[in-house]
């Protein structure tokens, strides 16, 4: 991309920005808050001392992992809606390596993360299968195995994995000390997880960039018809790119129970597969941008809980703020989109001339 | 009342789809507007519909300028389309795809609704059960309360774009019966057609277009010569270039029937020799696309068999036709053949069939800049393909064909091209013929099936109408054969 294109791709994303944060103040304002003051702890939430930027980047881990993951069923055309029941998928495989396999945490955390990455990977297959053999719509799909996940998730909790005693969907027993995934300083960062994050969003970058391989996930994501006569296997793209994403997701799941939870919640995926989803359209589909964008919903997200402690406000704020944020950011899109169309080629028509 | 349309121009990136037309259509005539495929009339009757808007250019309606920038202010004008696919929503009711678009507020008058529709339904003779899914309907009848729903809104000026496609022999004839009452009432009648015959039938003066262009006016009767020769230019047969022997067959089709959609194409043989040109002619969809489809392996005979250089590969994929050398070159170019947004170094990356996990950018570069100066092709290799203009995305698919390909199908290779990317184009294929491949491609244009090819395959509604040989045809002969006629 040139300089001009950063300069111009920088502003479609600040301004819709700052639109967002003005759409947030007046929010604020009709809800009877001081808008300043919610904002300055939406800052003091995220990153006002080192242990809010321990939770932001534990936040940040999961919601990165998952949108690198979408970078490559974006650009194989797909929308991976499934993607949070392949969080849950990982974090349920993990679960199981952590109550049922021996040994110490060197041998056991990677196993765990092993195991996340395949239940993820099998999971996103499923769909890929479904659509590619059996015609099911990846989005339908997807959507309908993301309740089926959750289903199960709960199922174990309550059932087979259910803590001593009692039944209750708080979640299993913590894992041993063995499972729980390392931390560094005082303030518990997540230094293995950011380390393998920041490995797997340099992966998918240079996946999509440098290889034969993300250049056909490409052909086949923006042209099917082109790619086939082309003679590229498309089906085989396809269910590569619901594998890569579905594992990375998993990776996302094993890391929230092996280092956000140290067990196993029905909540697991904490919804960061959709706020990936919402990561990627904002990135306008770059595994270059998706760190930098997901530090900041990051940091929304983390900030926003404590709109709710301190202000009495809900925290759901922070969703709309990121909700917000991204409409306008599609619009702004959108509306480039169709102006740069509309000097080249009318849309409406469908002869040949 | 009389339509007026001035000075129109459209282009679609840098083809000129209309390119200065004017025309004048009086009412109570059938006026009939008469153009191979390609030729610009759909376009400009989309634009008279407010389908589309021109780039430049006026219509008037009974002397009062239209400003037409969507359908609807077609229709609040007067101006009804009845598109090539009737607009039917099928999941719908008769009656209620009649009362689409009805204006008014949000309350809808069913009852008022159903009795218009009976009553334009025993005027035209049409038979419909208001109550009956759109669905259950055949395209005739979908046709049918298209017009029937136009009229109702009020339209004093009816487009028909080639309405026969698809529809039976009687609904064909009740079609033209009510055209023709529509225009003796003082209606404007517009019946859009590449159809000699149909518009020999039907109109009572015909307006001719070629590549943008009005080319001719004529009061019908008018012998069917002269629009022959305006509709496809002057038609020239040089002296063929001198010619190696043609080698052993490398497409051989044994009593293959293809079956595709609606239409089939039953026992057909043909063979074609290394080193050969054939062509095939006909109007678009007559059988020449499911020829090459099923000589790529695209599509599957239902019986007979399909050879490759001798080996029997009915049945048999894709990817085995392509490496058994053959290679198809669809007429969409950005649709079947192309990726937009992915640039030309990458079109070559993705074509090049080398292999290796990583890309080396820069050498992907100089591979790139080599073969854009190798085949003229205007833009660099950071272009994308959509920014390329016609010409050039047709040069960039023939510099991605492997050069060892054996059999080469092309679907229109030079439509939408200009004079110098066309002589190009078939300079290069005259030289891949040269080396002993063989060729086949279907066009519109005349002048190039007979230029180019040693032989040409009529094809008219899917079936082989005749086999001709270039050199002894005339384009005047073709024009009748294609259109569904022989030359007595």
């Amino acid at each position: 991309m040139n300089g001009r294109g950063w300069a111009a791709r920088t502003a479609a994303i600040l301004v819709p920005i700052a639109l967002a944060f003005a759409v947030a103040i007046v929010l604020l304002q009709l809800g009877g808050a001081p808008p300043l003051e919610a904002l300055g702890l939406l800052w003091d939430g995220s990153v006002g001392s080192g242990a809010k930027v321990a939770d932001t980047l534990a936040a940040w881990v999961p919601l990165t992992l998952a949108a690198a993951g979408l970078v490559v069923t974006f650009a194989a055309g797909l929308w991976n809606i499934g993607i949070e029941g392949q969080i849950v998928a990982g974090a349920i495989a993990a679960t199981w390596v952590a109550r049922e396999a021996p040994g110490p945490t060197p041998v056991l955390i990677p196993l765990m993360l092993l195991a996340g990455v395949i239940g993820g990977t099998l999971w996103a297959l499923l769909a890929g299968v479904l659509k590619t053999r059996g015609g099911v719509n990846e989005i339908f799909g997807g959507l309908g195995l993301d309740f089926v996940a959750s289903g199960l998730v709960i199922y174990l909790i309550i059932g087979p994995w259910k803590r001593a005693g009692i039944a209750s969907t708080s979640g299993t027993d913590l894992f041993r000390n063995e499972a729980w995934l390392p931390t560094a300083g005082v303030n518990n960062v997540p230094a293995i997880a950011i380390g393998l994050t920041v490995a797997a969003v340099i992966l998918v970058y240079l996946l999509m960039r440098g290889t034969r391989f993300g250049l056909r996930m490409k052909a086949v994501g923006r042209n099917a018809r082109s790619a086939h006569l082309m003679g590229i296997p498309t089906e085989r793209y396809t269910l590569g790119a619901f594998a890569l994403c579905g594992g990375l997701a998993g990776l996302a799941g094993a890391i929230q129970v092996s280092s956000a939870f140290h067990k196993l919640v029905p909540s697991v995926s904490g919804g960061y597969g959709f706020l990936g989803i919402l990561v990627v359209l904002l990135a306008a589909f770059r595994a270059a941008w998706i760190a930098p964008i997901a530090l900041f919903f990051a940091a929304v997200a983390v900030g926003s809980t404590q709109l709710s402690l301190r202000l009495n406000l809900d925290s759901s704020l922070g969703g709309v703020l990121q909700g917000v944020l991204v409409l306008l950011v599609i619009l702004a899109g959108g509306w480039q989109a169709r102006r740069s169309r509309r000097a080249r080629v009318d849309p409406t028509s469908r002869e040949e001339p | 009342m009389s339509l007026e349309l001035r000075d129109i121009h459209k282009s679609f990136g840098s083809v000129r789809a209309n390119d200065g037309v004017s025309l004048t259509i009086e009412a109570g005539t059938l006026h009939g507007l008469l153009g191979e495929n390609g030729a610009g009339k759909s376009t400009l009757m989309k634009v008279l519909s407010g389908f589309i808007s021109a780039d430049s250019g006026d219509v008037f309606l009974g002397g009062t300028r239209l400003e037409l920038s969507s359908p609807r202010d077609g229709i609040e004008a007067g101006i009804g389309m009845l598109h090539q696919d009737p607009l039917v929503f099928l999941p719908f009711t008769v009656l209620d795809n009649f009362l689409l678009g009805s204006p008014g507020g949000a309350r809808i008058d069913r009852g008022a609704g159903a009795g218009a529709l009976r009553e334009t339904c025993d005027r035209f003779g049409f038979t419909f059960d208001p109550g009956a899914p759109a669905r259950s309907l055949t395209v005739g009848e979908r046709q049918q309360l298209e017009i029937a729903r136009l009229l109702w809104l009020g339209a004093r000026v009816l487009i028909l774009d080639e309405p026969t496609t698809g529809i039976s022999a009687t609904q064909r004839t009740t079609l033209f019966e009510v055209l023709r009452s529509l225009a003796d009432e003082g209606m404007i009648v517009v019946f859009v057609s590449h159809k000699l015959e149909e518009v020999e039938e039907l109109c009572e003066r015909v307006t001719v277009m070629r590549r943008g262009t009005v080319v001719g006016e004529a009061e019908m009767p008018c012998p069917a010569e002269r629009l022959v020769e305006m509709m496809f230019g002057r038609v020239f047969t040089e002296a063929e270039l001198t010619r190696s022997p043609l080698g052993e067959p490398m497409l051989e089709l044994d009593r293959a029937t293809l079956r595709e959609r609606a239409l089939t194409t039953s026992e057909l043989s043909v063979s074609v020799r290394r080193g050969e040109v054939v062509g095939l002619a006909g109007l678009e969809g007559s059988g020449q696309r499911t020829l090459l489809r099923a000589a790529v392996g695209l599509l599957e005979p239902v019986s007979g068999s399909v050879r490759i250089g001798g080996r029997d590969l009915t049945g048999h994929g894709y990817r085995e036709f392509l490496e058994a050398g053959v290679h198809y070159l669809p007429a969409g170019r950005l649709e079947e053949g192309l990726v937009s947004g992915l640039t030309v170094a990458e079109h070559f990356l993705l074509a090049g069939g080398a292999t290796g996990y990583f890309i080396d950018r820069g050498d992907a570069r100089r591979q790139a800049e080599t073969k854009i100066a190798d085949h003229s092709i205007v833009g660099t290799p950071e272009s994308t393909a959509e920014a390329l203009s016609g010409g050039n995305q047709q040069r960039l698919l023939l510099a991605m064909t492997p050069p060892d390909v054996r059999l080469l199908l092309m679907e229109h290779p030079t439509r939408g091209l200009d004079i110098e990317s066309a002589d190009w184009v078939w300079t290069r294929l005259l030289e891949r013929r040269e080396q002993g491949t063989a060729i086949v491609f279907a066009s519109a244009d005349l002048d190039e099936l007979l230029r180019y090819s040693d032989r040409i395959v009529v094809f008219f509604s899917g079936e082989v109408l005749k086999i001709l040989d270039a050199r002894e045809s005339t384009g005047e002969e073709l024009g009748h054969l294609i259109g569904g006629k022989e030359l007595v």
